[in-house]
């Protein structure tokens, strides 16, 4: 599975990717491997602030529901409408047609608990 | 993980590229390929489920009747040789031990295929009803069985024995018949909605056929199938599972399958008053199907409510694949159950409407 060295990630298994001070928010190809197909997914609205840690939607697979944990903090700028039709996308194409959010960072500090590519392969392949 | 118990199969999940889980202290596959793929594999071809999980208990003797009369809601004194039937046994008070099949192999000689989770459990509750000269015995781990379920599942099936397979009607059974020179005992009952076959075998048989049938399915596009399709796939046909649909709280008349309860059988039987006087005094909740009108997807306990009361639970919930729609069976208040009902579905934090529809959603 791939884990583009570009991108940040968290314990939760979702990947951040930095623009300025914007972060782009998805799930890795682990999370998605794991979930199965996705059918649904539920998502803050543009100008929501999510919180470091806490649940900020979900996705849905035909088995289960797994809540989605922000991995940064910051306000709701963007979200990915194409979702909505083709939830398939987050297992398709987790790095690129299936970002879910964009927020803007409110804390920088946050990124330095994120982990490197390198890292996060270790702790998927120790689970 | 090690404490889990593992079918026959196990060894063999890695190959076709099995996703394992604990499932109620089982380590089962829930899926190879994909839940989608593998549900409509067995919609439209045929999968190969491994259901070793499931327990197998023999009733023997003289009595052995008489004694099922007494613990079972159908009508067992209809059944014939190499005949099965769908049945429950309650408690005193209606609610649900387990659903199982009852397979009469000749008088006074019965096998019973019950619930992974419910094998010791029913088996403890046979021996505390036991009457009169019969011998009880939990053969589970000897059996492994496997399901070929789908459109498909008799032409292939039928490449690997002599045996006419088009002889075994719905719910009828051959003993000791080969497929692939193994011995099995071949249903044509499951759990999906499709036609198929349920092929009990002995435990060192199993990966033998296993690999025989996939084999022998191969042209026909026949896969391994996971629980987790196992379980869109019986939902979609209105299939009960134990725990969800029927519980010790729930009885069979409220889950829907009163086709299994005969009240008017002679002989009396453990749960017949509590489920009488359910039925004269009218049903206070039932099983129906549920519809999302708002985007969500209903699960297992989301509550249902009407009018901010809250009017039961949602038993089972998914995206159903056949449909694309998401779709659940909810055991909601008798008064809210005329279909076009708009009732609404507490998903997470918030309240989506939902419509009463029919079920079973799927029929072939």
């Amino acid at each position: 599975m791939e884990y583009p060295k570009e991108l940040r990630y968290s314990e939760e298994h979702e990947w951040v990717r930095v623009e300025g001070n914007k972060a782009f928010i998805g799930i890795t190809a682990f999370a998605q491997d794991e979930l199965g197909d996705i059918v649904f997914v539920e998502l803050p609205e543009v100008d929501d602030v999510i919180e470091v840690d806490e649940p900020f939607g979900s996705v849905e697979s035909v088995k289960t529901v797994s809540e989605l944990y922000a991995p940064v903090s910051g306000k709701v700028l963007e979200v990915n409408e194409d979702l909505e039709d083709n939830p398939e996308f987050v297992n398709e194409s987790p790095y690129e047609k299936a970002w879910m959010i964009v927020v803007e960072l409110s804390d920088e500090s946050e990124l330095g608990k994120l982990m490197s590519a390198d890292d996060y392969q270790k702790m998927v392949s120790e689970e | 993980m090690s404490s889990l118990k593992r079918t026959p199969l196990f060894e063999l999940y890695k190959e076709y590229g099995a996703k394992v889980i604990d499932f109620g202290g089982w380590e089962l596959p829930v899926q190879f390929s994909s839940i989608k793929e593998e549900h409509e594999t067995v919609r439209t071809k045929a999968g190969l489920f491994d259901v070793s999980h499931m327990g197998e208990i023999t009733v023997k003797g003289g009595e052995a009747e008489a004694f099922l009369q007494f613990l079972m809601t159908n009508d067992v004194s209809k059944l014939k040789d190499g005949g099965a039937q769908y049945t429950a046994m309650c408690y005193e008070d209606g609610g649900t031990v387990d659903d199982l099949l009852v397979y009469k192999r000749g008088e006074g000689d019965y096998l019973l295929v019950v619930n992974a989770a419910n094998i010791e459990k029913d088996y403890d509750w046979l021996i505390k009803n036991k009457k009169g000269n019969i011998e009880i015995q939990n053969i589970s781990d000897d059996i492994a069985q496997l399901a070929l379920q789908g459109p498909v599942a008799e032409a292939v099936l039928q490449k690997l024995t002599e045996y006419d397979l088009s002889g075994i009607g719905f719910f009828k059974f051959a003993e000791d018949l080969e497929i692939d020179g193994k011995k099995a005992l071949v249903s044509r009952t499951g759990y999906t909605g499709e036609d198929g076959f349920e092929i009990y075998t002995d435990s060192k048989d199993a990966p033998h056929l296993w690999k025989a049938i996939l084999e022998a399915g191969k042209e026909d596009g026949v896969l391994p199938i996971g629980l987790g399709a196992r379980d869109t796939l019986r939902f979609e046909a209105r299939l009960a599972l134990y725990g969800q649909e029927l519980t010790a709280e729930i009885s069979p008349l409220e889950a829907g399958i009163g086709f299994a309860v005969k009240l008017n059988k002679e002989p009396d039987f453990i749960g017949k008053d509590a489920l009488r006087k359910q039925k004269e005094d009218g049903l206070k909740r039932k099983l129906v199907g549920i519809e999302m009108i708002d985007k969500g997807i209903p699960r297992t306990d989301y509550d249902v409510f009407k009018n901010d009361e809250k009017i039961g639970e949602v038993t089972t919930g998914t995206q159903s694949p056949t449909f694309g729609k998401n779709l659940g069976l909810a055991l909601i208040d008798s008064k809210y159950t005329e279909l076009g009902t708009e009732v609404e579905v507490q998903v997470r934090k918030r309240r989506l409407k939902a419509e009463v529809v029919k079920a079973p959603f799927y029929k072939r």
